[in-house]
């Protein structure tokens, strides 16, 4: 059709979409999508609910009818524990108190206008991908000091406090400058994984020196499977947790300490760079160049197809990859392999830690219920159903005992026994986010070959620098 | 004038106008004025004046970004125009003419109707859908046929040159199909008598379409390219969900969009994002005035 000059509907057009643009010019994307969660003072004080009669039953004094929320981040663990295990138990211990249950797959979104605004929620199981910064929260006195807590009796022994009940180093890898804010709960192993049916059928052994492990994955190779990967789009921090391991092994732990505290020159020190100098051998020969552009799952899903043999993680894998793995795949646990005889740390020794945080809000109306909920979690009753709803470990020591996990899970319990005193961990990721992001770009130039050993310290040491420099970053010790 | 003619239009207008000062003008008041703090996002501000803007040229990732925004600023909007305007008038006036009016190419209706496909899809859903177009490996859709052929697969995403292209293309892809429309709506717009008159003079269609279609449709020209330059500064939904570990690799495809994202959401720097929010507002805003101003000519009368 043709529109004739006496009809007005083409100005009509061309005049509406010049306004249109001129619209459009103005709502300019990104500026409006934060300012959709600014807010106008965000100093008000949440009024909060009186104490109730401490006792026996209540050491904390818990207001009894007052009602508790809980968020619960839903990922690799679900809800499930929650609705099914530790609401019913808190409900138990006080009947008249309403749990308010909610789960969310972006904690931060979902939680970031509450905190802004001054109604934050008494129970946060903080993780995923979404994330709250715990060292902003911590800084602004959002969470909630959990001494009391771990000094309060527990639940099934009145003689033994809390803190008595867990794993050892659970009260410090919640600890910010030295004070307890954040209860990890899960029970967590790092190293490499491969399927033991794998190895089984073709006579293969987890490696234990470094010149074994090249061995291993020349084997491997050979056979056609891609003998080592990790994903690179979104997972890339489960390879520089497998350098940094090497590095804790080659120079001992005071290299990982040394990076938490943004020591000078720490990413500089020998054995990181000795580690990231082997990893990139590793990368350039006996991975693929494609993974980084996959996920952690699609790369997780290969190895269940034995395309992939050795993956790095940490024993939350077996879970995750329930649905995908074949029967009879038996994952098992390899701890990172010695790369020189003189490692100041034995090959036994791993990367372990409480992981998945909870924090209870300080500004919340009810911290106490919050305080309470915990305590309940850190039952035997609730470690125990726990573990028996995800198959995870909690760091609850009697509430594993006698269960019988996953092969797994499994292995790396036992890996973690033979660890003896040899256990580490490292917090800069949690500390400073950006230094997370910065090692995680240089580990995928570093693995795939874009940049060498040298090149890798350098830049992520440039980025620790100006943290060090940044005075608007709180900076945490250990 | 009538007496309360006044009252009448204020009252028709108070509302819209109060709604747009809420939701729009009041938001951005504010994202000035966060620019200026180093708000985390819990307590109350602090005002640090422009430091958070100092820190921004010192900035590697915002500097990157600037650069992928003048890319794309040149690329897409070319590529789009291009190839939307070479179907519009293939669909339109490309085919013969019959009765003295030009038809467009065999099975015009259904194209039309295909190329705006992509345009009905929402953006995250494009960018999880290419994510399987270009996957590295034997099962993504252009890797899985290469690598039957024995090659070697593309690593589109993956090679740090060639990720933002990829990335391009998708926008290119999703883009096309409106403007292929909007242009068919001004090209029919155009009497065809002009066209016959040309034919008559024995002009080709190249002739035709240079200098009859393109000077006849300089002002939906126009439109479109505010539209895709104020496209070319977002990009956000795309880059984020297809681009390796939101950006990357490296920062080779990342935007001004993504780094406000990273810095709000996951270092919890709203102050510094805010400050990158007020860079990209005033790209933008100089972008689009620009071009209003440059491309300005007197608009053919018919």
């Amino acid at each position: 059709m043709s529109i004739t000059p006496e009809q007005p509907a083409a100005l009509d057009r061309r005049t509406v979409l010049r306004r249109a643009a001129a619209v459009g010019m103005l709502a300019t994307p990104a500026i409006g999508l934060l300012s959709a969660c600014a807010t106008s003072g965000s100093d008000k004080e949440t009024e909060q609910v009186g104490g109730g009669t401490k006792s026996a039953a209540n050491p904390l004094g818990v207001k009894e009818d007052a009602a508790i929320e809980v968020i619960i981040f839903n990922g690799g663990y679900g809800e499930k524990y929650a609705t099914d295990v530790h609401e019913p138990l808190y409900k138990k211990a006080f009947p008249k108190a309403e749990v308010k249950h909610q789960s969310t797959q972006a904690v931060s979104t979902v939680l970031q206008p509450r905190f802004a605004s001054g109604n934050p929620p008494e129970f946060v199981n903080n993780s995923g991908e979404k994330l709250m910064d715990f060292g902003a929260l911590v800084n602004d006195g959002q969470l909630q000091d959990l001494t009391e807590l771990w000094d309060a009796p527990s639940v099934d022994d009145p003689a033994k406090k809390v803190r008595d009940t867990v794993v050892p180093g659970t009260v410090e890898a919640g600890s910010f400058n030295g004070k307890p804010y954040v209860l990890y709960y899960v029970s967590t192993v790092f190293g490499i994984w491969y399927s033991g049916k794998l190895f089984k059928d073709n006579g293969w052994a987890p490696a234990k020196t470094w010149d074994d492990f090249i061995a291993l994955l020349t084997s491997i190779k050979a056979k056609g499977i891609t003998p080592y990967g990790y994903a690179g789009s979104n997972a890339a921090y489960y390879q520089w947790n497998v350098i940094l391991t090497q590095a804790a092994k080659i120079g001992g732990t005071d290299v990982l300490k040394n990076i938490d505290n943004l020591e000078d020159g720490a990413w500089k020190q020998d054995a990181i760079k000795q580690a990231a100098t082997a990893w990139a051998e590793v990368g350039a020969k006996f991975s693929d160049k494609s993974f980084e552009g996959l996920k952690h799952t699609d790369v997780q899903l290969r190895q269940n197809q034995n395309k992939v043999a050795l993956y790095p993680s940490g024993d939350w894998l077996e879970g995750e990859q329930k649905q995908d793995t074949p029967a009879g795949f038996e994952y098992q646990l390899m701890p990172v392999p010695s790369l020189t005889a003189s490692d100041k740390l034995p090959v036994t020794a791993l990367r372990a830690t409480a992981g998945e945080g909870y924090f209870v809000s300080a500004k919340s109306k009810n911290p106490k219920g919050g305080l309470e909920y915990m305590r309940q979690m850190l039952s035997v009753a609730g470690a125990k159903g726990f573990t028996e709803v995800v198959k995870a470990p909690t760091v609850v020591t009697a509430g594993s005992e006698g269960f019988a996990f996953p092969p797994g899970v499994a292995s790396s319990q036992a890996a973690l026994k033979a660890a003896g005193q040899d256990v580490f961990n490292l917090y800069f990721d949690g500390w400073y986010k950006e230094l997370d992001t910065e090692a995680r770009a240089a580990t995928n130039e570093l693995m795939f070959g874009r940049i060498n050993a040298d090149a890798f310290v350098e830049r992520i040491q440039k980025r620790a620098d100006a943290i060090k420099k940044d005075t608007s970053v709180a900076k945490f010790k250990r | 004038m009538r007496h309360g003619k006044y009252p009448f239009v204020i009252g028709f207008l108070i509302a819209p106008v109060a709604l747009y000062v809420t939701f729009v003008i009041w938001p951005y008041a504010q994202a000035f004025w966060i620019s200026m703090t180093n708000w985390r996002g819990l307590s109350a501000p602090q005002y640090v004046g422009f430091d958070n803007f100092r820190r921004l040229l010192d900035d590697g990732a915002f500097w990157k970004a600037i650069q992928h925004h003048g890319v794309l600023l040149l690329a897409l909007p070319l590529i789009t125009i291009a190839i939307a305007l070479f179907f519009a008038f293939l669909l339109n006036v490309g085919g013969k003419s019959s009765g003295g009016q030009r038809q467009g190419v065999w099975g015009s209706k259904f194209y039309r109707v295909v190329f705006f496909f992509p345009q009905v899809l929402a953006v995250a859903i494009i960018a999880v859908l290419f994510q399987t177009v270009y996957r590295p490996n034997e099962s993504g859709l252009i890797n899985g046929v290469l690598m039957k052929l024995g090659l070697d697969p593309v690593l589109f995403l993956i090679r740090p040159n060639l990720a933002l292209w990829s990335i391009i293309a998708v926008l290119v892809w999703q883009a096309v199909g409106f403007y292929v429309v909007l242009f068919s709506a001004g090209m029919a717009s155009i009497p065809g008598e002009i066209y016959e008159a040309a034919e008559m003079d024995g002009a080709s269609r190249v002739t035709l379409f240079f200098r009859v279609t393109l000077p006849l449709l300089w002002d939906t020209l126009q439109v479109a390219w505010v539209y895709l330059g104020i496209a070319a500064f977002d990009c956000f939904a795309i880059v984020a969900v297809l681009s390796i570990d939101g950006g990357g690799p490296d920062g080779a495809t990342t935007v001004l969009a993504v780094e406000i994202y990273r810095n709000a959401f996951t270092y919890q720097k709203y102050g510094y994002a805010s400050a990158m929010g007020v860079a990209l507002f005033f790209l933008t805003i100089t972008f689009a005035a620009l071009t209003l101003r440059l491309t300005k000519r007197e608009s053919v009368e018919y």
